[in-house]
């Protein structure tokens, strides 16, 4: 038992089959118990009042909008490496769903900023760099919608994955460099990891496993939707 | 590859082809500037650097899909792919006369576009040393970009879209250095990390623009 064993699309079929119905109504449950006993049952903040809570959804939301990004890097390299397909449909099927996170952390985070900071928008560096990511996101996938040869594509999407990863760093860090230089330093700090109280952070972790969850659930189904466009694509081929 | 080198360089001087163009195309963005928020001196002079890189940078971006894109077209990248010469340095000859006709004259112009915007006197020679270092990064970056789009028909629009995020770094560490010349504050910590962005750009990012036309030409 090997785990690139399910790089075969049969088995990674059979078990993401099997996987899928367990997954789906975790996600759910933890997603669920997690937003509402966030929302309803942990007390408004002393200064912040109720808008403490989107949290629940802000943080997550970020956090793996990073880590989706991560993870196509590793499913990138994998093809380029190991040449597996279902590798680099996993990537595709993930680039959209990271995007979606980055906006939704974008878009809470706007929500929050505006009775705390009183301002939507700040050229704050952690802000602005999720903005590059934002962007990054879409340059992959009008990449992979730009060409037609379905291999091709995946070694140029995988070859800009790696090199925007690197670039990405570098732009994160540029960015923290350019506060510095033209600012004042930052008068908001965004350490809420710190500062997160133990009556918020059980909530919190189960609203981390249920985005994550949502994730991988996420990930399963379009890569196997993708599997089955490559199968009808196939299918098609033959007939004609 | 000194060949190829002269043979681009011939081909960008006698085409009339891009060579020119981003010059104007620098110009012209200069000039809107004033047009876009008035023609106050102390307002211009303080957005002047940001303004003169990024014109630069789009000057810059617009000749990029001429690297490889002719070529690719008229079977002159197969035909070098299989010649001795590996890819790497094929891709490293073509960004480098990119920078000779684009990054350099760039450099050169900008000091009478920094006088119309009336950037302050002691940034000119900031301003010429961050171009001259920094556009390098620019070429070679661009270069990989051009690799990505080189099969893709009307890939304009999407190599500015796969390129842009990638000049992030150089347009702000170019950006500061100028404007720190213009404040006073001593501006060579960020124009060595400029020079660092460059030459990693220039060492690792062929590799990757190899890799990239390995891809489209098979």
């Amino acid at each position: 038992m090997s785990f690139w064993e399910y790089a075969n699309p049969v088995k990674f079929m059979r078990l993401t089959g099997r996987l899928l119905p367990f997954l789906s109504v975790l996600t759910g449950i933890c997603l669920v118990t997690g937003i509402i006993w966030g929302f309803f049952g942990t007390p408004d903040d002393y200064k912040q009042g109720s808008t403490v809570k989107i949290i629940f959804i802000h943080v997550p939301a970020a956090t793996m909008a990073v880590s989706a990004w991560f993870m196509m890097l590793v499913t990138s390299l994998v093809w380029l490496i190991r040449r597996h397909h279902i590798s680099a449909l996993a990537a595709k099927a993930a680039a959209p769903i990271g995007m979606t996170l980055t906006l939704i952390a974008l878009g809470t985070g706007a929500i929050w900023g505006k009775p705390m900071w009183g301002t939507y928008w700040a050229w704050d560096p952690r802000l602005t760099s999720f903005m590059i990511l934002f962007v990054f996101y879409l340059g992959y996938i009008a990449l992979w919608n730009a060409v037609e040869d379905s291999d091709t594509a995946a070694d140029l999407t995988a070859i800009l994955c790696m090199v925007g990863s690197v670039f990405a760093f570098l732009s994160r860090y540029a960015v923290n460099f350019w506060n510095q230089g033209l600012h004042q330093s930052a008068s908001i700090a965004v350490n809420k990891e710190q500062h997160v109280d133990s009556a918020y952070i059980y909530p919190l972790f189960l609203c981390f496993a249920g985005f994550f969850l949502l994730f991988v659930t996420l990930v399963f189904i379009r890569t196997r939707t993708e599997i089955r466009l490559r199968r009808a694509a196939a299918l098609q081929a033959r007939n004609t | 590859m000194l060949a190829l080198f002269a043979r681009d360089l011939k081909l960008a001087f006698r085409s009339g082809g891009g060579f020119g163009l981003a010059l104007a195309f620098f110009l012209i963005v200069v000039m809107f500037v004033p047009f876009g928020v008035g023609s106050d001196l102390n307002l211009l002079a303080r957005i002047a650097p940001g303004i003169l890189w990024i014109g630069a940078l789009l000057a810059c971006l617009l000749s990029l899909d001429r690297i490889f894109q002719l070529d690719f077209e008229d079977g002159t990248l197969d035909v070098l792919a299989t010649s001795p010469l590996p890819l790497t340095g094929i891709t490293i000859a073509k960004a480098a006369a990119h920078w000779v006709t684009t990054g350099l004259p760039l450099t050169i112009a900008a000091v009478p576009l920094g006088y119309l915007l009336n950037l302050p006197e002691p940034a000119y020679l900031w301003l010429c040393a961050s171009l001259a270092i920094g556009t390098p990064a620019l070429s070679f970056i661009g270069a990989f970009g051009a690799a990505i789009t080189v099969g893709i028909k009307r890939g304009g629009l999407l190599l500015s879209l796969l390129v842009l995020p990638l000049y992030i770094p150089t347009l702000i560490f170019g950006a500061i250095t100028v404007t720190k010349a213009v404040d006073g504050i001593d501006p060579m910590p960020t124009l060595v990390l400029l020079a660092g962005l460059t030459l990693f750009s220039v060492v690792l990012m062929p590799f990757a623009s190899a890799l990239a036309l390995k891809a489209n030409l098979t």
